[in-house]
């Protein structure tokens, strides 16, 4: 068979002419490819945005709803008297009284172990078995569930230390709760601090200690002081350690007399008035009231604390 | 004066080691005074008994002790709140880390921060007086107080958890396997989920783990909206009795050294053990997978 010239040449144009659409369906199906890709990433990641949406949603609707149906409670009268007529009025100034002395003490006794137990982790310890074991003993206590703490706080610190039913109880079972949120948060405080400093103050022939004391600490002191409000805020607003351990349904007066006093609370508050008390609905604005004063004690330590981290943590950049 | 200022400094690290060893102490006190507290009711009840008994009377004449209803439904309400928590938290852990632009994840992580920080005693309350309600009509149940509406709050409850844990793992994962996916020609989304979720799929499961821990031992939510019936649900929208529950709300009437009290600290032990588990397999994947470098892949 024999093949002139240009009928090879026909031929190859017309190869040529196939391998181009050829080329082009590949090209038109790379392209369709191309841009389901990009459709199925579109739809997607709007997915992503939305459940990331849902949580702050979530959050505005909680506090909307609250504040909205509790801000008429709110009143001078509300925040500064003593409850009367059988809890039904008046005001909850003792549940706030007892909801400070309570998170305080709980901090009181945390802060310096909390502190000392970071320096340890942070500073001296090694790597190793003991490293391991106390790491796995912090982490396994924060995830101890709130009630248990309040049953050790009941068995160990109301019965058997027999301190009753006392702030002092109640303060030292919100301590160990927080103890992990303390740690955690001083530990990214040191770590935080440059190694640099540490050098600089050991080449002029300081101790571990005296850097630690004189150069690590004061350095990380604005950043430990963040993590003692947001253990703060945690110990103010639990409500099951404190339960048997600390608050009451009613304490008389305005302020606790000495720490083996029990006191009200807020969370305490919401929760009986709003599940026990006799009369439920009657007493729901009180309920709202106390919710919108627990939350924005809460909330404003918890946003001071994120606020000032955030400044701190772009100074140390 | 160089061997005092020695003596010192080994002093210092002698009494910082033992005040680190605090939390181990407490840890092994809680268990110590639970088992001490909890252990006298197996002079009433078997084992078997108490975990699996179906009935829990405990103020009737004679007693029951029998929480098997209670764990059933403490596990119930976790997964079903897992179901909604875990996409939920996951989503968002990987729109912070990897969507959204910088200024925008400055303002959404705070919130969910807040979130988190949002005392459980709020979230119960809300959910008893405004979800509740709304529930009941919706759908139609005879209380909003249910299995369904508790797995609800608790899962707000977990997806902080989850997503801050998840969120670390996968800022954690080397820009260079990033780098490489793209540079073959894959889009972000091929590269997050062939390259960077498996890459930091350890650190998403142990913030799984550690929210579903969070649900099981949370208290106030499932105290105030769950129901409170010790029966084993049969529905989404039957009220339940979860353990913490049932620990808080009869602890206050249950006499001490009593049978109840007993019990009722026995039941704290069964949670604790629980939440134990779920913080020690948390603990081992978080150490076994660890990512090093991008040597593990």
């Amino acid at each position: 068979m024999d093949i002139t010239a240009s009928e090879y040449e026909d031929q190859a144009d017309v190869s040529d002419k196939e391998e181009a659409v050829e080329k082009n369906l590949i090209g038109e199906s790379a392209a369709r490819l191309q841009r389901r890709r990009k459709i199925v990433q579109g739809v997607l990641f709007t997915l992503f945005r939305l459940g990331a949406a849902i949580n702050g949603i979530a959050l505005f609707i909680i506090i909307f709803f609250v504040f909205k149906n509790g801000m008429e409670a709110i009143s001078w009268t509300f925040l500064t008297e003593e409850p009367t007529d059988s809890m039904t009025r008046g005001g909850i100034f003792p549940c706030i009284v007892g909801t400070l002395c309570l998170g305080m003490g709980a901090i009181i006794a945390a802060l310096p172990i909390g502190v000392a137990s970071a320096i340890y982790l942070n500073e001296y310890a090694r790597p190793g078995c003991m490293l391991r074991i106390i790491r796995l003993g912090i982490s396994n206590l924060a995830g101890v569930p709130s009630v248990v703490f309040g049953l050790f706080g009941l068995a160990f610190f109301c019965v058997m230390l027999k301190m009753g039913v006392s702030i002092l109880a109640g303060a030292l079972t919100l301590a160990v709760l927080t103890l992990p949120v303390i740690i955690g948060s001083t530990e990214e405080a040191l770590k935080a601090v440059p190694d640099t400093y540490r050098e600089a103050s050991l080449a002029l022939g300081a101790t571990k200690w005296q850097t630690i004391s004189r150069v690590v600490l004061p350095t990380a002191l604005p950043g430990i002081l963040t993590g003692a409000i947001l253990g703060l805020s945690r110990a103010a607003g639990e409500t099951a350690p404190i339960m048997f351990t600390g608050a009451v349904f009613f304490a008389p007066g305005k302020f606790p007399s000495s720490i083996s006093d029990s006191v009200m609370a807020l969370p305490y508050h919401i929760y009986v008035l709003a599940t026990a008390g006799t009369e439920i609905i009657k007493t729901r604005p009180l309920q709202y009231g106390t919710a919108i004063v627990l939350i924005t004690l809460v909330l404003g330590m918890n946003l001071g604390a994120i606020i000032w981290r955030s400044r701190l943590r772009r100074r140390l950049k | 004066m160089v061997e005092k200022r020695q003596i010192t400094e080994k002093m210092m690290q002698i009494f910082f080691f033992c005040i680190a060893s605090a939390s181990i102490t407490i840890l092994f006190l809680i268990m110590i005074f639970l088992f001490k507290e909890g252990l006298p009711i197996l002079n009433t009840v078997s084992v078997k008994e108490f975990l699996f008994g179906e009935y829990w009377y405990p103020t009737s004449e004679p007693a029951d002790f029998g929480i098997f209803s209670l764990i059933v439904a403490s596990l119930a309400v976790t997964f079903l709140s897992a179901l909604i928590s875990v996409p939920l938290g996951v989503m968002t852990a990987i729109y912070l880390a990897e969507i959204a632009s910088h200024k925008v994840g400055e303002i959404v992580k705070p919130l969910v921060e807040l979130l988190a920080a949002l005392p459980s005693v709020v979230i119960g309350f809300f959910g008893m007086v405004l979800v509740a309600p709304f529930l009941q009509e919706v759908f139609d149940v005879p209380t909003g107080l249910n299995l369904f509406n508790a797995a609800l709050m608790l899962a707000f409850m977990a997806v902080p958890t989850i997503c801050s844990i998840s969120e670390d793992a996968i800022h954690s994962v080397p820009v260079a396997l990033k780098e490489a996916s793209l540079a073959l020609g894959a889009t972000h989304l091929e590269t997050i989920i062939k390259v960077i979720i498996p890459a930091s799929i350890s650190g998403i499961c142990t913030g799984i783990i550690l929210g579903m821990s969070r649900a099981v031992g949370e208290t106030m939510v499932v105290l105030m909206i769950a129901g409170g019936a010790a029966m084993v649900p049969e529905s989404v929208f039957d009220p339940v009795r979860p353990m913490p529950a049932s620990i808080a709300s009869e602890m206050g009437e249950a006499p001490i050294g009593s049978d109840h009290y007993y019990a009722l600290f026995a039941t704290g032990i069964v949670l604790f053990i629980l939440t134990l588990i779920f913080n020690i397999i948390a603990d081992y994947i978080t150490n076994k997978y660890r990512q090093v470098g991008e040597a593990s892949l």
